[in-house]
């Protein structure tokens, strides 16, 4: 699906608002001055090198951090100062995906993706079970529902990650490196299915990302991270900072990632 | 807020409108009424008209396919009509004929026989796997005798640290009250037939020969045990143990070695200091006795020989062996995930304190014919 065709696709409702924020630990400060804002329905992308800050913003905009300075707004709510109630509210809205699939060990995938269903619907026993399943059937783990998460690999730990923070269709999904570990074919279905939640259910993702291909699929907006900058180096749609931006680190990061894309076709083909 | 009406009955045709929002939050009672009102027609088309729902997620998708995978006569089957496109695409996703059984279970639980079997196999494994490890352990000790600079010294001084000064404060309230309450019970008794003083005797005796060290292995199983199983685990877990074998390095002389090193240094230490610390508890009890401070010294001195200090720190080493080596061993053994660390550092308490007491019952009969 081309970017042009989604333009438009989010009807300018801010979700999330970052607005000067700055990141810091003890004396070492990773982010500062970071400032944009996340609309309803768009896929959002964080991209960025490694050292970049990018998981360290996310934890401070789902509230695992609390900012050094400035402040991260959720669909109009401060989450750093959200206590009790007001927390758990902002809390029902999201669902994440973490880098490495936060699966409970204890259980299998089934009571993983059953979990939040269990804890925050009246759905009955049966009810959740199918929706849990379906949701395991979405990311390719039908069959293996009973199975632990130290039975399986990598890969399928974060489809089950995956799963469960789909579990109870969030306002807003986090995907922190969704596609590391997963294979091409998967991780391209993957894509399909967050753009279908993206735009048939008005979800809002954002997603921190390596995978320039991913990136061009599903992201309507990005920014760019960059650890000399401790901030954002550039921010729009991708397709149009891989063409005409002038900041050097953003044309490096999409180029390098392009030259190496158009080296690998011919053996693809 | 999801809705549902059951829809007047159009000829041979039943059905159920659903109309707003189908999600998580909203759909308990409807999902239950819809399933009724299905079952309520089991030989006609039943078709459900979502013409007026306004918004449908996962779990609205999984009402509908639960409704459309419900099992019917020929002729009576479920209809989705009016869902928008949108929705429609995401329910296209699933077969809801897929869904009609329960997801296969993992394994089958087999036989009483076979559970016995396996049950039987796992013992041997263990005891094989604490053969191997011991052996490893021994040889990579022997190493370390042989060539001292091999030992990482500095882990072993971190690790001392940690399972000896660290653990004085425990030591000092348990061995304290240990006296105490030993002093305490047995001078109550001994009081009817006016034999106070020997209550040095038995507290002397005792703490020296066999609750000094005992209580002190216990400590060490509980605390420095389970950490050294948590530790490893977690380290295994983390693909690190696996990272040091790849690298050429022997996890055993890595990470065993200094471990075990550090509990035998300490536990001599640790039981002689519960000893000191317990004789004070009686001596205080004797005070209340009227037991004067050196009377109670002179009767511990002459009562308790060499031969039953040595004995008891011989067995604080043989302990500090024990609970080291089955922490590291459990930790070596530990599977993955988080659950598994929390298994291997249960393991390493319960099998240290089982192999501290039975090995404590051999030493006692061993010193018995010994005439220790």
């Amino acid at each position: 699906m081309s970017n042009a065709n989604r333009s438009g696709a989010h009807d300018e409702e801010v979700v999330i608002r970052v607005e000067g924020l700055k990141a810091a630990f003890d004396d070492r400060t990773i982010l500062e001055n970071v400032t944009f804002d996340v609309f309803q329905g768009e896929v959002f992308g964080i991209l960025g090198g490694s050292g970049s800050g990018k998981t360290v913003l996310v934890r401070h905009i789902i509230g695992l951090y609390e900012p050094a300075a400035g402040r991260v707004l959720i669909e109009g709510r401060d989450v750093a100062t959200a206590q009790g109630e007001e927390r758990l509210a902002i809390l029902r809205r999201i669902g994440v995906m973490y880098q490495l699939g936060a699966l409970f060990g204890s259980m299998t995938l089934l009571e993983n993706v059953s979990l939040p269903l269990e804890e925050y619907t009246a759905l009955p026993p049966d009810a959740i079970e199918l929706i849990a399943r379906l949701k395991l059937k979405l990311v390719g783990l039908e069959g293996f529902e009973h199975h632990m998460p130290s039975e399986l690999s990598g890969g399928m730990q974060k489809r089950a990650a995956i799963a469960r923070a789909m579990a109870l269709d969030p306002a807003i999904l986090f995907l922190d490196e969704p596609s590391s570990g997963l294979d091409p074919v998967t991780a391209a279905a993957f894509d399909q299915t967050v753009l279908r939640l993206a735009r048939v259910l008005g979800i809002t993702v954002v997603v921190v990302t390596h995978d320039l291909a991913s990136t061009f699929t599903i992201c309507d907006r990005v920014i760019m991270l960059h650890k000399e900058a401790r901030g954002i180096i550039a921010e729009g749609d991708p397709h149009e900072l891989r063409e005409k931006s002038d900041n050097p680190h953003v044309r490096h990061f999409f180029n390098r990632e392009a030259e190496e894309e158009r080296a690998t076709e011919p053996a693809g083909a | 807020m999801a809705e549902l009406t059951i829809t007047p009955p159009d000829g041979a045709t039943r059905g159920l409108a659903l109309a707003g929002r189908l999600d998580a939050h909203s759909l308990g009672p409807v999902w239950a009424d819809a399933k009724r009102a299905l079952a309520g027609s089991p030989d006609r088309p039943f078709v459900v008209d979502c013409s007026r729902v306004e918004y449908c997620d996962g779990a609205g998708i999984a009402m509908l396919v639960d409704l459309l995978g419900t099992e019917r006569r020929p002729g009576a089957e479920v209809r989705i009509e009016g869902l928008r496109e949108g929705f429609g695409r995401l329910l296209e996703q699933f077969d809801p004929a897929e869904f009609r059984a329960p997801p296969p279970p993992r394994e089958a639980p087999g036989s009483v026989v076979e559970r016995l079997g396996r049950a039987g196999r796992g013992v041997w494994v263990g005891l094989y796997a604490l053969v191997a490890f011991v052996g490893e352990a021994l040889t990579a000790l022997a190493g370390a005798l042989r060539r001292p600079s091999s030992v990482r010294w500095r882990d072993v001084l971190l690790v001392a640290e940690e399972a000896g000064v660290n653990a004085l404060p425990i030591v000092a309230l348990i061995g304290f009250l240990m006296g105490v309450i030993l002093a305490f019970q047995s001078a109550i008794s001994m009081r009817q037939f006016g034999a106070e003083i020997f209550v040095a005797d038995l507290v002397g005796l005792a703490m020296t020969r066999e609750l000094g060290p005992l209580m002190t292995a216990i400590l060490l199983a509980g605390r420095s045990g389970a950490a050294f199983a948590a530790e490893i685990g977690t380290m295994k877990v983390n693909d690190e143990v696996n990272a040091l074998e790849t690298m050429g390095l022997d996890p055993v002389r890595f990470l065993v070695v200094p471990r075990m090193l550090a509990a035998v240094a300490m536990m001599p230490l640790l039981s002689a200091f519960a000893v000191l610390i317990g004789l004070l508890g009686g001596a205080m009890v004797m005070q209340l006795f009227e037991i004067p401070l050196y009377t109670y010294y002179l009767q511990v001195v002459n009562r308790v020989q060499l031969n039953d200090l040595f004995g008891g720190l011989f067995k604080s080493v043989v302990f500090g062996v024990l609970v080291a080596g089955v922490g590291c061993l459990r930790g070596l053994q530990t599977r993955t995930g988080a659950s598994a660390v929390g298994l291997s550092a249960t393991s390493a308490v319960v099998s240290g304190i089982v192999l501290i007491v039975a090995v404590d019952g051999i030493f006692a009969v061993v010193f018995y014919y010994l005439d220790i």
